[in-house]
């Protein structure tokens, strides 16, 4: 099944002298459970393509269809609530909320969804022991290392049931053993749970555990290996 | 959870909320205690002129207060003060002459209000016996006793026994004078009054102006609650449609006006201290916002809507202020009751405070009422506060806000 559709995708930065075009003509297709690297030398347009995929940033030109509805024709209001129940988001710096415990960052997400207390609270326990730092439920992001940080950002990230995460460089602040277990827990959740993870990144140990490896140069797509889930 | 989340990010820079919060509650603080100080003045400025000087209702001849002469009386007084008696919330009544009058002692001469009284009665709804500082109040059997007050004593330079020459006019309106002997002196917060009005027995005055016993100029009357004044105003204006029936409001003016004008004053007042802590509660708030810029971003990102991010800010910033207010309320509360038992001397400033009518210890009051203006005053400066810190908030652009590195 599609999760992403992208047709024809073109995003042009432009200021009084010069246009870039960040994105130039993009086509891809994600199925539903792929692990999917997008890589690429800086400026390459990883972090444009994802902002796009994310409903982030609105594109020049082209479509960019998740589970069948067109993102591009929603207005500011609509996409919000759209990325809030459709895709979880997770940032090389964590962004995690600092006034709020690990727990409660999860629940945080579920609340802005209107769930249930009840359910919020054991939801986040679930992912919590998913991501392996269930004792550290109730100790604030200052508490936690780099590592234990961005694995309560994946828990965070699925909290609301998205249908893709999209992680830009999620290991870029790690250390190796970090990278290695945030690595671990991500696959088990795609390879267990079927979640679909597409995610930038320059880290070589990133991109070995990917089933499939796009890359970007100059907006447009050089190469795409390996395209499936790691069951096909 | 965004109430925790609003309330957790006001401590995040303790120093910089702590800061601002002091600055909230010295606001509020003064303000707080400064409406309960000229509370307490204004209400015992009217208390002091009600017991001390006009009661709270005077019935005079309809020509009376804008002719003030002699043969404007009020005939069968005796009559309309039962009548007043009986009715509700009247707690006493009394008649009295009024006539104006020279006064003169050995050295010197000064004009006077003599008020003839009845000083049983008189006691009843003044308290000006309560203020005898030399002598006694009408309690000897000498004849033709006389009660001044103590600046115009000093003025005639005469002392208790001395004897002054009252000259006034009689009711056939040829001039009159009699002989009286200081048999009290007394002294008020007003030295204004003091100076200026005197105290004979009725029927002395009476026999001297060629008067019947039987007719006054003047009926007051002190009630049981100044909340009753309306209604009892109204029921002897009823009662006596042909006399001039005043409160004390009329009758004052200058002391209603200050009460009047009290609230009005220290809502002004108040406003100013608010609109210069608001440039302060943005300035902080805004710091905020432009410190927070990516985690705002990463919110926007994940799916907290503009109206939620908004509501947040709103919501710190109402919570900053809010904590400033109550502390200062706390604060302001606590030093007024402490002032309320104790009194606020200001005996240093006394000559100038007596000419204007004021006690020289102030005792300022407490009220629930400002407290919860107060507080609601501070939770709208609080929101205006909010407007500009939030907007901004509102305007970034996910995608930008997570690429800023601060």
């Amino acid at each position: 099944m599609k999760v992403i559709e992208i047709k024809n995708l073109v995003k042009e930065y432009s200021d009084a002298e010069v246009k870039v075009k960040a994105i130039n003509g993009i086509d891809l297709t994600i199925e539903e459970g792929e692990f999917t690297a997008i890589v690429g030398p800086s400026g390459s347009g990883k972090t444009t393509l994802l902002n796009l995929l994310g409903g982030l940033d609105k594109p020049t030109g082209g479509e960019v269809y998740i589970n069948g509805t067109c993102i591009n024709n929603l207005g500011a209001s609509q996409l919000i609530d759209f990325r809030l129940n459709n895709i979880g988001f997770v940032f090389q710096a964590y962004n995690l909320i600092p006034v709020l415990t690990a727990g409660e960052n999860i629940e945080f997400i579920m609340e802005l969804q209107g769930r249930p207390r009840a359910e919020r609270r054991k939801r986040s326990v679930e992912l919590l022991r998913a991501v392996e730092l269930l004792d550290r439920i109730n100790s604030r992001p200052s508490k936690l290392s780099g590592g234990q940080q961005q694995r309560v950002a994946v828990a965070r990230a699925l909290a609301s049931k998205p249908k893709f995460i999209l992680a830009d460089e999620p290991t870029a602040n790690l250390d190796s053993v970090s990278t290695e277990n945030l690595l671990e827990i991500m696959e088990v959740l795609n390879h267990e749970e079927k979640v679909t993870f597409i995610f930038s990144t320059h880290d070589a140990r990133v991109v070995r555990k990917a089933h499939r490896v796009i890359t970007l140069e100059d907006g447009k797509i050089k190469r795409d290996e390996g395209q499936g889930t790691r069951d096909e | 959870m965004i109430w925790a989340v609003s309330w957790r990010n006001i401590w995040r820079n303790k120093l910089r909320s702590t800061v601002i919060i002091i600055a909230i509650a010295i606001g509020v603080f003064a303000g707080i205690f400064t409406w309960a100080f000229y509370r307490g003045m204004v209400i015992q400025r009217i208390q002091a002129a009600i017991i001390s000087e006009s009661s709270h209702i005077q019935v005079h001849h309809k020509d009376y207060l804008t002719n003030p002469d002699q043969r404007y009386v009020i005939t069968g007084i005796d009559s309309v003060i039962i009548s007043i008696d009986n009715l509700p919330g009247v707690e006493a009544t009394t008649g009295r002459l009024l006539v104006t009058a020279m006064i003169s002692s050995a050295e010197t001469g000064s004009g006077v209000r003599l008020v003839g009284i009845h000083p049983d009665q008189e006691k009843k709804v003044t308290n000006i016996y309560d203020k005898i500082t030399q002598g006694s109040y009408f309690e000897s059997h000498r004849k033709t006793p006389i009660v001044i007050g103590e600046k115009l004593a000093e003025k005639l330079s005469v002392k208790l026994r001395s004897r002054v020459v009252l000259t006034l006019q009689s009711m056939d309106g040829t001039l009159t004078s009699g002989l009286f002997r200081v048999e009290g002196i007394y002294r008020t917060y007003n030295s204004v009054y003091d100076e200026t009005n005197v105290f004979v027995r009725q029927n002395d005055l009476s026999n001297l102006i060629g008067l019947d016993n039987s007719s006054g100029h003047e009926v007051a009357i002190l009630l049981s609650d100044n909340d009753r004044l309306d209604l009892v105003s109204m029921k002897i204006s009823e009662a006596f449609p042909g006399l001039d029936t005043k409160s004390w409001r009329e009758i004052m003016p200058e002391v209603s006006l200050v009460e009047e004008s009290m609230d009005i004053s220290m809502y002004v007042f108040l406003g100013i201290i608010l609109a210069a802590l608001i440039f302060g509660i943005i300035n902080t708030m805004l710091m905020a916002v432009l410190e927070r810029v990516k985690e705002l971003g990463m919110l926007m990102a994940v799916g907290m809507n503009k109206l939620r991010v908004f509501f947040m800010i709103l919501l710190e910033t109402v919570l900053l202020s809010l904590t400033g207010g109550v502390v200062g309320i706390i604060a302001g509360y606590i030093v007024t009751v402490f002032f309320k038992h104790r009194g606020i001397d200001l005996s240093r400033w006394a000559e100038a405070y007596e000419k204007l009518g004021y006690e020289t210890v102030i005792y300022p009051v407490t009220n629930l009422d400002i407290d919860l203006k107060v507080a609601l005053m501070v939770l709208i400066t609080g929101i205006l506060a909010s407007l500009y810190p939030a907007w901004k908030a509102i305007q970034l652009k996910p995608a930008e806000a997570l690429r800023i590195d601060i």
